[in-house]
Order: C-alpha cells, then structure tokens, then sequence
C-alpha cells in the first residue's frame, strides 16, 4: 500500500468539505494506483477533474503515484 | 458613420469630425496603436506637449454583445517609453460609443499649470453630436478618489460615468492608471498599466464626466448577422465551466488562480524569489469565497465589473463586521500585493487594494515595487503595516512615495536592488517566467513590456484551455507569437480578454465575434482576417517601439533570472535569445 497527499481546489472542495483551505489529507491506496484510482477513491467524477499536479508537476489520469506523492487537483479554471 | 472626437487642452477646444476612412475598420487597440503611430513622434516626450491621450472603443462595444463595455486607452508609455495600449471594463465605454464616438483623442497641454480640468460631455440634439465643456475640476485634486467619486455624480447626476486620474496622475508617476467606474460607481475599474494616469495628468486633465442622455446608440450596418454572432458567443460564454454562472469565474474570481499556480511553482514570491508562497491558500479564492460566507452568513457570487457581462468574476470583500472593504480582489492584484510581499492576510490586500483605487495607482506596479522596496530594506518581507504606511507615501507624494510611484524598475535602481522583475521598464505579472516558458516569451518579446495580457499562453501551458502544453517546454516562438497576434484582435474587438477561455475551446463562440464585428461594420470577415488583423496592430506597434529606440534587445528577461535557480523546480531563464527574436522571423 502506498500513502498519498491530496488536495482538493476550487468546486471540487465540496467533496471534502471539512478540510481546511490548502491542507493536504491522506490517502492510501494500492500498490501500483494511478492519478485516476485516486480521483474514483475520492468519489470525484472523473469528468469534473481538469488538471492534476503532482509534486507539482503537471500528470495524466494514468500517471502512477508513488507513496508521499502529494497532488493537486482542479476543476476547469481561469483567471488573469 | 463612427466619429473621431478630440480634445485640444492647450486651449480647451474639441472637434468632432467623421472617423478618416483609413481608420474605419480600426476600433480599440487597434485604433488607440494605429493613431499614436501615426499621429505621435516616437521621441516625443511621454510627459510632453507631443504626446496625445487616445482612448478608442471596440468594434461591438456599445452594442448587446456580451461582455464587450471595454475601452481602450493608448500613449506613449511613460514608464516603457514605448508604445501602450491599456483596457478596461467600464459602463464608460458603452455610452461613449452610444454618441457615435470610436475615438477620443486628448491633445497638447495647457500653459498655465495651475488648473486641473474636466470635461463634461453630453449629446446635443440638434447638431446630432457630442457637446464638451471644459470647467476647473481643482476641487477634487489631491484628495482619495472614493470621496471625490460620489461628489462627481452628485453634481452631474448618479447616471453619468467617469473616467479620471487619483494623485497618482497628478504627480505624474510612472506607476498611475486611469480609472473608470464599476455599476456601483466606484473607482474601480482600470486601465492600469504603463502609466496612462501621468499622460492624462500632463495633460491637466482630472475627469472625463460623460451624459448620454438622448445617444442615438451604435449604428448597425447588418442586425442579422450580428445577432447570429451574439447568439453564438454567448452560447458558448454560458456553456464553458470557466466563464458560465457559477462557473470557476463567477464563484471564485480571478483569484482561482492562486493555488494553481502555486501548485505549478509558478507563483512568484517575495519578489520572484521562489515560486511557491507557504500562505497562498489564505489569499486565494477560495478563501475569499468561504470568507465573505463566513462574514455575511451566506455565500456570495461574484457581480459584472460593467454592463452587458455574463461572466461577472468582479468581487467584493467584507470586513469582519460585514461591511464592505473593497472591490475588487484580482488574482493580479492579491499577488502582486500578497504573496510577492510576502503577506498573506486578504483584510491586508484588501486594504492595499483599496489604497491604489484610492490614488489611482496600478495594482501590479504597485506590488512589485513594494516587494523590491522591501528587498532593498525600507521594509520586511511580510510586514502589513509598514506595506500600508509606503503606500501612503506614495498616495501624499512624500520623496520616498515620489520614488515608488515611478515604478518597480526606478525603485530597483535607486534602491540598488539587481532583482528587478521587469521587462522594458515594465514589471512582470504574477507568472513566473522561470517556470511557464511561453508567458516569459510573451513578457520578453510583446510591444507592452511584461505584461500577461498581451499573450495569455497560461491558458494551455497551466490551465488546458484550447489543449495542454507543457511548462517547461521551450519551444514557443509559435504559441507567444500565435496569442499575441489573437489578443491584438480581441483588444480591438470590444470585448473583454476572459472570452477567450470560452472561444478557444469552443470554435463557434469565436466565429460569433467575427460575425459581431461583421454585423456591426458590413464586412465579411472570416477567421483569417483575426490573424491578419492581429498582426497588423502589432506590426505598427513595433514600429513605433523601434523608432523610439526599442529594439529587440530590449526583448530580453532581466540577467537575476538567467542565473538565480527558481525553487520548487530550480529553474533557470534558459530560453537563447535566438528563440525570443524567433518570435518575429
């Protein structure tokens, strides 16, 4: 098993509405997990999901975590 | 048939004439670019009686076209000494092009200098034009602009709109806006950049006080194909998660974009010393969203900055007690006054916020030069109330204040400091170059200096707008020049850049913004003339820069940045200057 950190931004915060703004909370998963294991563990839809950072780089859904990897994950967003 | 409006101010008289032929098909930048090329001597003093004041609506703006109340204001840039367009949303914009105005062009400067004037605009009905009055506005000089604001419409009456300079202007600092009101009438809305408030206050000009009572409105030359256009822009406005209701915009604000770029370590920090901030949560929107909930009990939806806009990503913030602080928190602004100070309380950048509004300075120049006064010791990284007691020197005009209002790069100078963020005497945006290559070209190689809206290349190289590119990638020449020659054509349409999220991705919305333009001026453009278009802004824009001494060494990023390693992701300026000229071969 590995443990991930995950963050969740924007509208997606409503899937974890009882973190604190900008905490990381854990997340254990299976050897192997992808980005888009983590998101389904989550309970996100996947088509909610636009981008996801990992140790801030930017990865695909079937990127493979490693343990203490720590994600950001976004819905569609703009700004300037 | 469009008119062309000028204000002489060495003697207080106006012409109204019709728009010259070679300038129909010209609106907002466009326009502003193509009469200071060739109406304004590129050595010309910026400050000086040569230079001209040139404020341009787009093509659609004044029309239902959604999201279009832009205007654009253009100069010789006191503070790049280079061509400048600036633009800003404003109820200003619509009823100036509702009197059949595409340009206002202020012109030379009044002899005696112990006069600041306004000038009051309203339509005359029987000679089927604007009338101006020009009348001593020495009342409201000096003073904060969220007084004076309300006084101006108690005397002219709460419909008119004004565009105007704070004491930022008025002492003439590179770093001064101009400023037009929000639905609310407050002063708010800016085109900030580059130091357009000193060319208006050069000019003695405080206000421009417009009544369009009684306009006739935009002339339309073909109704149907401009509503098929409208149709389809809005369509696509209402269905892209960034700019719909309630969509990531209208939640969040601009600000949405903190923590993304924090989680990118693109957010410069502490004057782009690093790119991630230990605090970016906490001034995000997000934060804001759940703050202003918290405070008034209920959650708040962001409001239109100027009317006729569907993706309302204008905000306010609430004291504790539930009262109104300030509009609006920028994403622009809560960085460059935040994160890149150190600072991470929104009641702080709230009130700095607050603070430029009142002196009518730009946010972004604002914030880079306090994080290099405090790099260079006038204060700590961090410390608010020494941040908020600058920004009153430089609102009362103070010698220390008179050296921050001229700007990041004269600060840096004067203060010694090597890491001065700018390009072409502009300071950059809240992306770190370092670490998004497309946007630092743009920085590098746009006729503006450093500036993000002139080539917004985040929306693929961070946010997956129209694909996702990498970051880190070097080989952009194509993308910059791509967005820069777009962007050109957008700023000339009227409406606002955060179309751009919704077209990009979805092709009918931006064939509807040709088809409005099509509508409006009877031409039959298609998708290439945006490009041809583009380019041609740009080519006379370049022009001009070139023929003031700006050649492409000045496309450069400043020497801290090729040699100091950017945390998270130690990365260097490594883009060779061949690929930056590339940008124009």
């Amino acid at each position: 098993m590995i443990t991930v950190k995950a963050k969740l931004f924007a509208l997606l915060r409503r899937f974890r509405p009882e973190v604190g703004l900008g905490e990381p909370f854990p997340v254990t998963l299976p050897n192997g997990a992808t980005v888009g294991d983590l998101i389904r563990e989550l309970g996100v839809p996947e088509d909610e999901v636009k981008l996801v950072f990992v140790n801030g780089l930017f990865r695909d859904l079937d990127y493979i975590l490693s343990d203490g990897d720590e994600l950001g994950i976004f819905p569609p967003v703009g700004g300037g | 048939m469009a008119k062309l409006m000028r204000f002489n101010m060495t003697d207080r008289t106006y012409t109204v004439e019709e728009l010259p032929e070679q300038y129909k098909y010209l609106a907002g930048r466009g326009l502003t670019s193509t009469l200071i090329h060739d109406e304004v001597d590129p050595l010309a003093h910026p400050l000086g009686p040569n230079n001209k004041l040139v404020f341009a609506l787009g093509y659609v703006t004044g029309t239902a076209a959604p999201t279009s109340a832009r205007v654009s204001v253009g100069a010789k840039s006191p503070l790049t000494g280079g061509i400048k367009e600036a633009n800003a949303g404003s109820g200003w914009a619509p009823t100036l092009a509702s009197m059949g105005i595409r340009a206002l062009v202020v012109e030379g400067h009044p002899k005696e200098k112990d006069t600041f004037w306004m000038a009051h605009v309203t339509w005359d009905e029987d000679a089927a034009q604007p009338k101006v009055e020009f009348m001593p506005g020495d009342e409201y000089v000096g003073r904060d602009l969220y007084e004076v604001y309300p006084e101006v419409f108690e005397r002219f009456g709460d419909k008119v709109n004004v565009a105007g300079i704070g004491a930022s202007g008025e002492f003439l600092y590179g770093n001064s806006g101009i400023v037009f009101e929000d639905l609310k009438g407050r002063p708010s809305r800016y085109a900030g950049r580059g130091g357009l408030g000193a060319v208006m206050g050069s000019k003695r000009l405080k206000f421009i006080v417009l009544d369009g009572k009684g306009a006739p409105g935009v002339e339309m030359a073909d109704k149907e194909v401009f509503d098929t256009g409208r149709k389809k822009l809005t369509e696509a406005l209402m269905e892209h998660d960034i700019t719909k209701p309630k969509g990531g915009l209208n939640t969040y604000g601009t600000a949405v974009l903190i923590n993304i770029m924090n989680e990118a370590g693109g957010l410069p920090t502490r004057n782009f010393s690093t790119g991630r901030f230990e605090g970016a949560a906490k001034i995000a929107g997000e934060a804001l969203f759940e703050g202003n909930k918290e405070r008034l009990g209920k959650e708040l939806y962001n409001h239109a900055c100027s009317p006729g806009c569907i993706i309302r990503c204008s905000n306010t913030w609430h004291k504790e007690d539930g009262t109104e602080l300030v509009s609006c928190q920028e994403y622009e602004s809560i960085w460059s006054l935040g994160a890149n100070c150190g600072i991470d309380d929104l009641d702080v950048t709230g009130e700095l916020i607050r603070l430029c509004n009142a002196y009518g300075l730009d946010t972004i120049e604002a914030g880079t030069t306090l994080a290099v006064a405090m790099e260079g010791g006038l204060a700590e990284f961090g410390d608010a109330d020494k941040a908020i007691e600058l920004m009153h020197e430089i609102g009362k005009g103070t010698p220390v204040g008179r050296i921050l209002g001229a700007g990041t790069a004269t600060t840096a100078k004067v203060l010694g400091v090597s890491r001065a963020p700018v390009v072409k005497g502009q300071s950059m945006p809240a992306y770190e170059p370092r670490a998004v290559k497309g946007i630092g070209m743009v920085y590098a190689t746009g006729t503006m200096g450093a500036d993000h809206t002139q080539g917004y290349t985040i929306a693929p190289e961070i946010l997956g707008v129209s694909g996702k590119v990498d970051q880190f990638d070097k080989d952009k020449a194509a993308l910059a020049k791509a967005f820069l020659e777009a962007t050109a054509f957008i700023d000339s349409s009227g409406h606002c850049l955060f179309i751009a999220f919704a077209i990009l991705d979805i092709a009918s919305g931006f064939e509807g913004v040709v088809e409005e333009c099509n509508g409006v001026l009877g031409t039959e453009w298609t998708m290439d003339d945006v490009g041809r278009i583009g380019k041609e802004v740009l080519a006379k824009e370049r022009a001009f820069n070139e023929a003031a001494g700006i050649t492409k060494e000045a496309d450069r990023m400043p020497e801290f940045m090729r040699i100091e390693k950017l945390p998270p992701h130690d990365v260097i300026w490594d883009i060779p200057d061949e690929a930056l000229d590339a940008v124009w071969q």
